[in-house]
């Protein structure tokens, strides 16, 4: 298949603090013990796609991630690591990595998607409709809209929980509307002329955008060439295709030709060959994109097509704190197809050297790594713990994601809570909705509720 | 003001009543004879519909200052028929047909016909002669309702222009079963796919373009919105709620509002409590759409495989016609017997004739022709497309296409005929020509060789012109007020000196102004090609503009708004918030209170008005220099020691708000603004003022010198206060090199 693949790693997000670290980048956050990049990696592997670059936000996150990536799959695929300026966006991270591209179309992913969507059915209805953009959608995950859960008061705050609203045809092939972030608090404002040409309408608001493009690599950089202000794919570019579909402007005679005509006359080419295939194929009705094109002479349209996912996949972005006990918990426990484990009997992952002292209990959805030792009469529920821990005795870990080498202390109980890696946790801390940060000393007996420990 | 407004309609409508009661009595003993009956048959109720035989729209003039548009012949038949016969084949029991234009004309048509006698079909008509609009004609029908109650429930409501060969019994059914369930469902429509045109943005029914949103799991309506092709506002606005409460919706554009309501009797009653609802739609649905009245629900109706359309105007006139003859109504066609119609012979290429026409051996009579009994057609002839009703005599070699021949009409030789309408009895004289889109009246007379030309009205009747005026004119019925018009017009037939040529009779009706551009779209005639070209430039045209409406980032987009609604606002704000502080300043001076006070109230204001304090500082100062000049003066001198004085007496209150540099040119921008415009008066004492306004302490040197410093950039026009204060702000300079370091310092740091 001839598409690039651009994995968007992000760096140090913001909003996962204090998970992120300048040791770990967003990307390399382990869920059920592997880092996040490594499910895409996966997912991307098993629709053949091998030609990957990953774009990291700054140099040092690129050192770690490339490090990573150099000793996990070197060998299986071919993975070109870029470093970009931070905060300049998807769409600036793209303008930077330009130069990189070179396929007809490129597959764009989020690095911290966790699914089992093949990006291959993307790339494939792209291609059928010979669109200038596809986006993937999918329905709401079943564990509900990641932002909105219930623990971590913390997050509430952050963000409510953030929809999209999304118009499409009558097929739901083809994106006439999408509307994200602060426009869907206002009034939705739909633009007559397109509805008008597409007769219906769907306006979806259960669906989401799960960060997952498809595009014409000439109209991607195109755009990002001429609207030198758009900073976000999803909010600024995206949204641009959709409302000038009808009226292209990403082919404007002028521009082709300086743009090493692979604008103008390669549109036309390609119009004329869809039109020429589908009368071959004899495969569908002409779209209502060449219906208004045909009515109106000098007019151009591109399409903007989307690919809705089933409603039993799953596709979660680890973009918060929530998030990502959400991804945790549902890899172990629900979608555990994807963890790439084999579960016991008991639908638990003990690795063989880890050791559990007498009356310890390990419940089911529930996974510790390589080498973790828990003492006497703990209890472990729908919890991950990750390699090399020491847990004393009397510990319960509910609901909780405990990373490498973390030291807990005797009498300790964990509820909701994220303690990193290096960590340490004293003798009878009390947690409940807490993030504790690499390397970090809780000091012994104390009870807290919904903090975050990090250093100053 | 409601209040007011809700006296003076009560008033009227009891007029109504009382005026009315004694027409409808006859109409009403049969029913009160069978509510005992029903009682007893609660479980099945009947099936009733109401019919409004009254389109409460001018679109068919001069057409319906003779005749009702109900019974205006479609195909030969009047329209009223093929609603009738299609709610009996349909299962309605009872329909109650409301009259109000030329009511008379209606019932002895109603009497005459075998509709009143009809076995299955209980036809009774309402009278009114006041009603203008569908909403009176509800309300209307809710008043009689009090007092018989002859609807027992769910009814269909129909206009009497209706042509539909619809199933009615599941949908009432399923309306009534979907009441059963939400009480408040009390209304169904049917719609019916159709899609407008992309250049003219109108269904071909010649209506506008509909945009509608349905909930695809209950078929629940949320939005509804006719179009009238108005590019400046090319986008839709869908309620937030709306989304929210919905996870998804559909939204049509390709829909057509057939106009069929299955309805639920707290319709009326909902017409009854909202005494401004006059149209069904713009009014109604939008009501109980938009104003979510006591949470009532409308749900739609989608038909597929039958047949529904409402005629309009003309150009619906034409469409349906034409389906009739292509047999899309059927049974409802010419060749088939359903209301007492004569019925034709269908011959080849949809060819209606009557068994008695006589054709001419060399007439080119062509495909879906419609020629009517006791009609003799010339030798010559070309007829095509067209519908001629009985009676008519067409002399030879004349050529008719696309048009509607009513009853009775003359053609002499050599005419030419084209897209028209041409009413009974109608003498058209030999070669006379009818352009596109011509609607000539009953008994009109065109002269000989005469042309009309294109979308002209002629009718024997001289146009009304006083309704022109007439804001209301929407819905204000044409034919309702006709009877006033005829009575006032005596029916010029004598006045001969016409505008059809020296031996024809009738007058050309003026197209008033607005909708001389939209003629052409509502006519018989298709749409010429050069009107579409010119509509493709004008989208063209329009799309460039939208563009640069269009912003062009969805996050630029949120600050763009953000940024015209913080400029937009403030402009209209800022003028009823320097009214609102002059107000309170007056009181403050007039009833004498404190300055505490004063500022405490003009801080509220600033807070509910979300002003500045250097906006308070302007409005304070403004409403000083207002009074200064307001109170009497006879000279100059006086009016400055009146503001002297005003401002020496409230500098408390202006001192309040001028503590920065930025307030204080505020100030004096304002009294600028004010010396140029509203108080020219105060001009040649602009420095004067600003030498006060420093004594006083409540300007700074600072913020004069800022301000001189702005001002010296400015045009020539600008400095004319800066020149007169070319001497203060002199000594001003001078006054400060005496402690020239300190204030270089402060000046940087400004």
């Amino acid at each position: 298949m001839d598409y690039q693949v651009v994995i968007l790693a992000g760096g140090f997000s913001s909003n996962l603090v204090p998970l992120v670290s300048k040791e770990v980048p967003k990307a390399l956050l382990p869920v059920a013990n592997r880092p996040v990049l490594s499910y895409v990696l996966d997912l991307l592997e098993s629709s053949n796609l091998k030609d990957l670059i990953v774009v990291v936000e700054g140099e040092d996150a690129a050192l770690k991630v490339g490090g990573w990536i150099s000793s996990a799959c070197v060998d299986r695929l071919h993975v070109e690591v870029a470093a970009v300026a931070e905060n300049v966006g998807t769409a600036g991270a793209l303008r930077a990595i330009a130069h990189h591209l070179t396929a007809k179309d490129i597959l764009i992913v989020s690095g911290d998607i966790v699914s089992d969507i093949s990006p291959g059915a993307v790339a494939a209805t792209h291609r059928r409709h010979d669109a200038s953009v596809t986006a993937m959608l999918c329905t709401e995950p079943v564990s509900g809209p990641s932002e909105s859960g219930g623990a971590g008061g913390k997050d509430k705050s952050k963000k409510p929980a953030c929809y999209d609203i999304i118009g499409l045809d009558s097929s739901k092939q083809f994106l006439l509307y999408i509307a994200t972030g602060a426009e869907i608090k206002k009034d939705t404002r739909l633009k007559k002329s397109i509805l008008c040409a597409a007769g219906k309408m769907e306006i979806r608001s259960d669906l989401m955008d799960s960060h997952l493009y498809a595009f014409k690599r000439s109209v991607l950089q195109e755009v990002l060439d001429q609207k030198p202000t758009f900073r976000s794919l999803k909010q600024d570019v995206l949204p641009y295709l959709v409302r000038t579909q009808l009226k292209s402007e990403v082919f404007s005679d002028e521009k082709s030709v300086e743009e090493n005509g692979n604008g103008n006359g390669k549109n036309n080419m390609q119009s004329n060959e869809v039109v020429l295939s589908q009368i071959l194929s004899n495969a569908s009705l002409p779209s209502f994109h060449q219906v208004y094109e045909s009515g109106l002479n000098s007019r151009k349209t591109h399409k903007c097509c989307v690919y809705i996912a089933d409603e039993s996949k799953y596709c979660v972005r680890l973009n918060s704190i929530q998030a990502f006990m959400d991804v945790n918990r549902d890899v172990i426990g629900d979608a555990n197809h994807l963890s790439g484990y084999s579960f016991s009997a008991h639908h638990n992952i003990v690795h063989p050297s880890a050791e559990l002292g007498s009356k310890t209990t390990v419940g089911p959805h529930c996974m510790l790594g390589e080498g973790s030792q828990v003492g006497d009469k703990c209890s472990v529920k729908r919890s991950v713990i990750g390699r090399h821990c020491r847990i004393g005795s009397n510990v319960k870990v509910v609901n909780s994601v405990v990373m490498d080498h973390v030291t807990i202390g005797d009498g300790c109980s964990i509820q909701g809570s994220v303690i990193c890696s290096n960590a340490q946790l004293q003798e009878r801390v009390a947690l409940r909705d807490c993030q504790v940060e690499a390397g970090y000393v809780v000091c012994a007996g104390g009870e807290h509720k919904g903090e975050t420990f990090a250093r100053k | 003001m409601g209040a007011q407004k809700k006296g003076e309609m009560g008033a009227q409508k009891k007029g109504d009543v009382g005026a009315l009661k004694k027409g409808d009595v006859g109409a009403q003993k049969k029913g009160g004879a069978r509510v005992s009956d029903e009682s007893e048959e609660q479980s099945r109720q009947r099936l009733q519909a109401i019919l409004l035989a009254d389109s409460f729209t001018t679109k068919f003039r001069p057409v319906t200052l003779e005749r009702p548009k109900v019974l205006l012949p479609l195909v030969n038949v009047p329209m009223i028929d093929y609603t009738l016969a299609w709610l009996e084949s349909a299962g309605i029991e009872e329909v109650f047909v409301f009259c109000c234009a030329h009511s008379t004309q209606v019932i002895d048509y109603l009497k005459n016909s075998e509709w009143y006698s009809h076995p299955s079909l209980l036809v009774r008509t309402i009278e009114s002669h006041k009603s203008i609009s569908a909403g009176d004609a509800l309300r209307f029908i809710y008043e009689q309702e009090a007092e018989t109650s002859q609807i027992q429930g769910d009814f269909v409501l129909v206009s009497g222009d209706t042509v539909s060969n619809m199933p009615l019994a599941d949908l009432i059914q399923e309306h009534r079963e979907r009441k059963k369930k939400d009480e408040k469902a009390i209304m169904t429509m049917v719609i019916k796919q159709s899609k407008p045109s992309p250049l003219t943005h109108q269904s071909r029914l010649g209506t506008d373009q509909l945009f509608i949103a349905v909930d695809p799991l209950t078929k629940q309506l949320l939005y509804y919105e006719e179009d009238k092709i108005d590019h400046a506002r090319g986008t839709i606005c869908l309620d937030k709620s709306l989304l929210d409460s919905n996870p998804s919706v559909l939204l049509y554009n390709d829909m057509q509002d057939c106009y069929i309501d299955i309805c639920s009797p707290e319709v009326l009653s909902l017409f009854e409590d909202n005494f401004d609802y006059q149209h069904l739609r713009r009014h109604f649905v939008k009501g109980v759409l938009v104003d979510d009245i006591m949470g009532y629900k409308i749900f739609t109706h989608e038909i597929h495989s039958s047949y529904a359309a409402r005629i309009d105007n003309f150009r619906s006139y034409d469409t349906v016609s034409k389906d009739i003859i292509q047999r899309w109504t059927y049974p409802y066609v010419p060749d088939i017997n359903f209301s007492g119609n004569r019925p034709l012979k269908l011959g080849r290429q949809g060819m209606y004739r009557a068994s008695d026409a006589i054709l001419s051996r060399s007439a080119d009579v062509g495909s879906s022709t419609v020629i009517g009994y006791g009609t003799e057609i010339g030798s010559g002839d070309k007829i095509l497309n067209s519908v001629i009703g009985n009676g008519c005599s067409i002399g030879s070699n004349v050529v008719i296409e696309g048009s509607y021949i009513w009853n009775n009409v003359t053609i002499e030789d050599g005419c030419e005929i084209r897209n028209a309408i041409v009413c009974d009895d109608v003498k058209i004289r030999a070669g006379a020509v009818l352009q596109p889109g011509v609607v000539l009246s009953f008994k009109v007379d065109v002269g000989r060789d005469f042309i009309v030309p294109a979308y002209s009205k002629v009718s024997l009747l001289q146009q009304p012109t006083k309704e022109d005026s007439d804001e209301e004119l929407e819905y204000a019925d044409s034919s309702s007020g006709t009877a006033d018009h005829l009575s006032g017009l005596n029916l010029q037939m004598e006045s001969k000196a016409s505008e059809l040529g020296p031996d024809g009779a009738g007058y050309i009706w003026e197209v008033c102004e607005g909708a001389r551009d939209e003629e052409w779209k509502h006519s018989v005639a298709p749409i010429p090609e050069d009107k579409l070209a010119e509509i493709t430039q004008a989208m063209d045209d329009d799309d460039i503009e939208d563009e640069s409406v269009v912003p062009t980032s969805g996050e630029l987009k949120s600050d763009a708004d953000s940024i015209n609604t913080d400029l937009n606002d403030p402009v209209d704000d800022y003028g009823y918030f320097e009214r609102e502080v002059e107000g309170t300043f007056l009181r403050a001076v007039e009833e004498g209170f404190a300055v505490d006070l004063a500022i405490l109230e003009i801080n509220s204001l600033r807070l509910s008005y979300n002003m500045e304090s250097a906006d308070c500082a302007g409005a304070t100062f403004y409403s000083m220099m207002k009074l200064a000049v307001d109170t009497p003066h006879n000279s100059a001198g006086e009016l400055l020691r009146n503001a002297a004085s005003i401002m020496t007496k409230y500098k408390g209150l202006l001192g309040f708000y001028v503590k920065q540099i930025d307030e204080q040119i505020e100030v004096i921008m304002k009294l600028e603004e004010m010396c140029q415009e509203t108080a020219r008066e105060l001009g040649p004492l602009f420095s004067q003022i600003l030498r006060v306004l420093y004594n006083i302490d409540v300007l700074e040197e600072d913020a004069i010198l800022r301000w001189a410093e702005e001002k010296a950039g400015a045009d020539e026009a600008d400095k004319v206060y800066l020149q007169q204060c070319e001497p203060f702000i002199q000594w001003l300079k001078e006054a400060e090199e005496e402690d020239e370091t300190e204030d270089e310092e402060e000046e940087e740091d400004g």
